[in-house]
C-alpha cells in the first residue's frame, strides 16, 4: 500500500451544539453538528457542498475557534497532527488559517476598504495588495473607499484578497463567488486553485456546486450537519453511477442542467433531528436498520460514504 | 465629500429654522408665564430703589414694559427691544441682563465644560468597559452603579462632597468660583480650576452614566456584529477590535449624545452652583426667581433655550456625518 | 425557574413599595405637627435613641420631618407623575393617529419642551403660579410627559400596522372602537411601566426645586426644604441633618426605581436590563 499522503487538517467525530434557553426557562441544547468528518490534504481544494443549515458555515467557525460563547465542541480537530486547542486557534487565524467570509457585512462599515484588507498585522502588506487588487480587477481608488460604496461582486474580491495576503497553508472559503460576474468567479477561484498547487489547502464551502467540481479536487457532501460523502470531483462530473450516497445522488439530480429534480421533504432541523441515519426519513432506499441506528462511515472506490448500502 | 456638505447645509438650514421658531415660543411662552405671575415686575423694580427714583427712571421702566397697554402690545414691544439685544436691568444686580448673562455664562461655562469633558471621558470609558466584560462582574458592577447613580439627587450628592472633602476631610474650598477677599485680576487659573473640581464633579456624575450606558449597548452591539466575527477569524484580538473597531464605530454617537444632552447639563448646572455658590448662570436665574427678577429670570431662560439648540445642532450635524454611512450599509 | 424568581421577586417588591408607601404615607399624615415643632433646649443634636436623626437648628425631630416630608414628596410625585403619563398617552395617541399635520406639531411641541432645561422651566411655572405646591405641581407635569409621549407614539403605530386592526377597519369598526379594543389594552402595560418609571424622576424633580426654594413654603417639611436648611450648618460640622434625610430620599427611589426596572422586565423582557 502506498503510504499515505500527510494530512492537513483532520476532522473526526465532530459536534457542535449550542445551549438555547426556551422563553427564558428551559435551557435546551441544540445540536448543528453531528459525527462529522473532513480530511484535507495539503495542496488540495476540498469543496463542501450542501444546502444551507446543513451546517457547512459553522464548521469555518468552529475550525477557527470564532463560535459564539454558548457553543460547545467536542470530537477530533487536528491541524499539522496536532490537536486544535482554543490556545492554538487563537495562534493560528488569521495567519495559519484564514477565513474569506459571506458577504460585505463582514466588513467594518466605517473603515476604509484598502486599511482593512492590509489588516492589522505590521509591517502592512499594502504592496501586495495593491498587486491583488489590480488582478482582480479593482480600480486603484478601491483602497480608499468605505465597503457601502462598494458593489457586491468588489466587496467580494476584497474579501478574497485579505485571505490571499496572508501566508496561510488553509484558506476557508464560505460562499466566495455568488455576486460575482463569471470572469471574477473563475479568477477567484483560479486564483485557489494556484494557491493549492502551491501546496497550501482549500475548503471551498459553496452553493455553485458545478463551478466548485470544475476547480476542486475532492467533494464533501454535508446534509444537516453531517458528513454522509466525500468523493472525488471527478465522480460528481460522471453522474449518479458514481456517487455513493442517496443524497448526492438527489443533490446531483437537483441541479438545473440534470433535469431539476428536487427530492421530497425537508432537511431535519437542529433539535428535531432523527434518531438514525439524517437522511433516511427522505430517502428512496432506506430499511427499517436506517431509521434506528446511524450508520458508519465506509471506504468505498477512494470515497468515504456514511450509508449502508452506498457502493 | 460634495454630498456630505450638501446634506450638512440642508440639515443646518432646516434646524435652524425650526431653532428660530422653538426661542419663539418659548419667549412667547415664558414672557405669558411671568405676566401670570403675582409679581409685577415693575412695582418691583420701583420697590428695590425705594423713593431714589426719579419720575423719568420710572417712565423709562415702564415704557420697557408697556405697562398699561394690552399684553400682546407688550410682549412684541419686549420683542423687538430683546432683538435689538436689549434685554433690560436686572433689578437684583442693578446692571444690563446682557452683562450679566455674558459674564456668569463665562463662570458656568468653565464649571459645564469641565463637567461635561469629564463626564464624557469617564463614561464613555466605563461604556467600554462594560461592553468589553459584559455579562461579567465588571459589567454588572458598573451598570449597577450607573443605575443607582441616575436614583441619586445631584444637589444631595454635591452637599456629601461638600460635606466629605471640603468640611471633613479640607481637601477642596466650600465653594465660590475662586478664594474670598480677591479681586478677579488677581485670580490664577490653578485657583479656579481648584475651586471647579468639586461642582463639576458632582455636575459630571449627574450624566456619565447615560453616556455610560448607551456606550456599553453600542458596544456590545459591534461586539456582535459579523465584522468583529471575521477581525477575530483574521487573528485580532479583543483589544485590538476595541482599538480597530470598536472606538471607530462608538465614538461619533456618543459624542453625538454628549451634545445632545445639554439640556440636562444646564439644568443640573443650577443645583451643582446653588450648593456650591458658584456664581454662575445657574445661581443667577434661581435668585432672579426667588428675588422676582423678571428680566434676568427670562434671559437666563432664553439664553438657556439657545444653549441646548446649538447643542441639538450639533448633534444633528454629527448624526448628518455618521447617517448616511450607516444607512447604506444597512440597505 | 428564573421567570418565577422574577415574579416572586417582583411581588415581594410590590408588597415591601406598598408597606413603605402606605406606612411613609399614613405616619406623614398621622404625625401631629406638635411633635414636630420642636424646642431650643434639645436643638442641633445628633442622632440619639430620642431622636434617630437627630434634631435641626430649631430643635424639631428630623426623622419625623423626613417622615413628613417623604409623604409630601410620594403625593407630589405621584399627582405629578399621573398627570404627565396621561398627557403622554393622549398626545402620543393623537401625533399616532391624527394628521400628519398633527404629529409635525406634537413633534415640535416635543422639542420645544425638550429645548429649555427642565430645572429652568419648572422655575418659570413655579414662578407665574406664585411658588408653593401648585406650582410645583403643574411644573413636574407640564414636563415629565415627553418621553413616554414618543414611545407610545411609535408602540401605536406599531399596532395600527397589525393585521387584526386593518381587518377591523375593514369589518367598518370605527377609530374610537379600534382604539379602545385594540389599542388601548396594548397600551396599558407600557403607559403604567412609565408612569412607574417617571414617579422617583418626578420626586427628585420636586426635592430639587423645593431645594432651590421654588416648592413648598419653608415651613413645610419637604425634604428639599430640609437639606436646603442643612446647607446653612454644613460648616459648622452638622452632618446629620444633610446626610440621613438625604440618605432616606436615595433609598425610596431606589425602591420605586427598582419596582419600575421589574414591571418593565415583565412586561417587556427584551428591553430588561439582564
Amino acid at each position: 500500500m502506498e503510504q499515505k499522503k500527510e494530512t492537513l487538517l483532520e476532522i473526526h467525530n465532530l459536534s457542535v451544539s449550542f445551549r438555547m434557553y426556551d422563553h427564558g426557562l428551559k435551557q435546551q441544547d441544540l445540536q448543528v453538528i453531528s459525527d462529522l468528518y473532513l480530511t484535507v490534504h495539503p495542496g488540495e481544494i476540498v469543496a463542501v457542498a450542501g444546502s444551507s443549515g446543513s451546517g457547512k458555515s459553522l464548521l469555518a467557525s468552529a475550525i477557527l475557534g470564532i463560535l459564539p460563547g454558548n457553543a460547545t465542541v467536542r470530537g477530533h480537530l487536528h491541524y499539522q497532527g496536532q490537536e486544535l486547542t482554543p490556545e492554538r486557534q487563537k495562534a493560528l487565524r488569521g495567519k495559519e488559517i484564514a477565513l474569506v467570509p459571506q458577504s460585505v457585512a463582514y466588513l467594518d462599515p466605517l473603515m476604509k476598504v484598502g486599511a482593512q484588507a492590509d489588516g492589522h498585522e505590521r509591517p502592512r502588506p499594502t504592496k501586495k495588495r495593491r498587486q491583488l487588487f489590480q488582478r482582480f480587477g479593482l480600480p486603484e481608488e478601491t483602497a480608499r473607499r468605505y465597503p457601502f460604496q462598494l458593489s457586491g461582486g468588489m466587496a467580494r474580491r476584497v474579501l478574497v484578497s485579505t485571505a490571499l495576503l496572508t501566508e496561510a497553508k488553509l484558506v476557508i472559503a464560505d460562499e466566495p463567488t455568488p455576486g460575482m460576474g463569471l470572469a471574477q468567479a473563475l479568477e477567484a477561484l483560479r486564483m485557489f486553485r494556484e494557491m493549492a498547487d502551491e501546496g497550501r489547502a482549500v475548503i471551498l464551502i459553496t452553493h455553485d456546486i458545478d463551478l466548485a467540481f470544475e476547480f476542486a479536487d475532492r467533494v464533501a457532501v454535508f446534509y444537516g450537519g453531517t458528513t454522509v460523502e466525500t468523493a472525488p470531483a471527478s465522480d460528481f462530473k460522471e453522474g449518479p453511477s458514481a456517487l455513493r450516497h442517496p443524497y448526492s445522488k438527489a443533490l446531483w439530480s437537483a441541479l438545473p442542467q440534470n433535469g431539476f429534480h428536487p427530492i421530497p421533504g425537508f432537511q431535519p432541523y437542529a433539535g428535531s433531528l432523527p434518531r438514525g441515519c439524517l437522511f433516511a426519513p427522505r430517502c428512496p432506499d432506506k430499511t427499517p436498520q436506517c431509521m434506528t441506528d446511524v450508520p458508519p462511515v465506509r471506504e468505498v472506490r477512494g470515497g468515504e460514504v456514511r450509508c449502508y448500502y452506498g457502493s | 465629500m460634495k454630498g456630505t456638505l450638501g446634506r450638512l447645509a440642508r440639515i443646518f438650514l432646516t434646524y435652524s429654522v425650526k431653532m428660530i421658531t422653538v426661542l419663539l415660543a418659548v419667549s412667547a411662552l415664558s414672557f405669558a408665564l411671568v405676566s401670570q405671575s403675582p409679581v409685577d415686575p415693575v412695582q418691583q423694580y420701583i420697590l428695590g430703589f425705594g423713593t431714589a427714583i426719579s419720575p423719568a427712571q420710572r417712565a423709562q421702566i415702564e415704557d420697557y414694559w408697556g405697562v398699561n397697554k394690552p399684553p400682546v402690545e407688550r410682549y412684541l414691544h419686549w420683542l423687538s427691544e430683546l432683538l435689538q439685544g436689549n434685554l433690560g436691568e436686572s433689578l437684583l444686580y442693578r446692571r444690563p441682563v446682557a452683562d450679566i448673562i455674558g459674564e456668569r455664562f463665562l463662570n458656568s461655562l468653565g464649571l459645564m465644560l469641565c463637567a461635561w469633558i469629564l463626564a464624557g471621558v469617564i463614561g464613555f470609558t466605563l461604556g467600554c468597559v462594560m461592553g468589553m466584560y459584559r455579562d461579567h462582574w465588571p459589567d454588572k458592577l458598573l451598570r449597577r452603579m450607573c443605575y443607582s447613580l441616575s436614583s441619586i439627587p445631584t444637589f444631595w450628592l454635591g452637599l456629601m462632597f461638600l460635606l466629605m472633602f471640603a468640611v471633613w476631610l479640607r481637601w477642596f474650598p466650600i465653594g465660590f468660583s475662586s478664594p474670598v477677599g480677591l479681586l478677579d485680576e488677581e485670580v490664577t487659573i490653578g485657583q479656579k480650576l481648584y475651586h471647579l473640581i468639586l461642582p463639576a464633579f458632582t455636575l459630571s456624575l449627574a450624566s456619565f452614566a447615560n453616556i455610560a450606558l448607551h456606550t456599553r449597548q453600542k458596544l456590545a452591539d459591534v461586539l456582535n456584529s459579523e465584522y468583529v466575527l471575521f477581525a477575530r477569524a483574521r487573528g485580532e484580538g479583543q483589544w485590538t477590535i476595541l482599538r480597530r473597531h470598536g472606538l471607530r464605530n462608538i465614538l461619533l454617537p456618543a459624542i453625538t449624545l454628549q451634545f445632545a444632552s445639554f439640556a440636562e447639563l444646564f439644568g443640573g448646572s443650577v443645583l451643582a452652583e446653588n450648593v456650591f455658590s458658584y456664581p454662575g448662570l445657574g445661581s443667577a436665574v434661581s435668585a432672579a426667581g426667588l428675588n422676582s427678577d423678571v428680566p434676568l429670570l427670562l434671559g437666563v431662560t432664553l439664553f438657556s433655550t439657545l444653549f441646548v439648540c446649538v447643542g441639538n445642532m450639533t448633534a444633528n450635524l454629527l448624526y448628518g456625518i455618521i447617517d448616511p454611512q450607516i444607512r447604506e450599509v444597512g440597505a | 425557574m428564573r421567570s418565577l424568581n422574577r415574579r416572586k421577586k417582583l411581588l415581594l417588591l410590590t408588597v415591601g413599595m406598598g408597606v413603605v408607601f402606605f406606612g411613609i404615607y399614613g405616619l406623614g399624615i398621622l404625625i401631629p405637627e406638635e411633635w414636630v415643632a420642636g424646642s431650643f433646649l434639645s436643638a442641633r443634636q445628633p442622632p440619639s435613641l430620642a431622636h434617630p436623626f437627630g434634631t435641626d437648628a430649631l430643635g424639631r425631630d428630623l426623622l419625623l420631618r423626613t417622615l413628613k416630608g417623604l409623604s409630601v414628596s410620594t403625593t407630589v410625585g405621584l399627582i405629578a407623575s399621573g398627570v404627565s403619563a396621561v398627557i403622554a398617552l393622549l398626545v402620543g395617541i393623537a401625533a399616532a393617529t391624527g394628521s400628519r399635520w398633527m404629529d409635525g406639531a406634537i413633534s415640535w411641541l416635543i422639542d420645544l419642551v425638550m429645548g429649555v432645561p427642565h430645572t429652568i422651566l419648572i422655575i418659570l411655572i413655579s414662578f407665574a403660579m406664585g411658588r408653593g405646591l401648585k406650582g410645583l405641581l403643574v411644573g413636574i407635569a407640564a414636563t415629565h410627559w415627553c418621553s413616554l409621549a414618543r414611545l407610545i407614539r411609535g408602540e401605536v403605530l406599531q399596532l395600527r400596522s397589525q393585521q387584526y386592526v386593518a381587518v377591523s377597519r375593514k369589518l367598518g369598526k370605527s377609530s374610537g372602537w379600534i382604539l379602545i379594543y385594540h389599542l388601548l389594552p396594548h397600551l396599558l402595560p407600557q403607559f403604567f411601566v412609565g408612569l412607574v418609571l417617571m414617579f422617583p424622576h418626578a420626586i427628585l424633580h420636586e426635592a430639587a426645586i423645593s431645594f432651590l426654594g421654588f416648592g413648598l413654603p419653608p415651613e413645610q417639611p419637604a425634604i428639599g426644604i430640609i437639606l436646603s436648611e442643612s446647607m446653612g450648618y454644613l460648616s459648622a460640622g452638622l452632618w446629620w441633618p444633610a446626610v440621613l434625610p438625604g440618605l432616606t430620599l436615595v433609598l425610596l427611589v431606589l425602591l420605586v426605581d427598582n419596582l419600575g426596572e421589574q414591571l418593565q422586565s415583565l412586561f417587556d423582557p427584551s428591553s430588561a436590563q439582564e
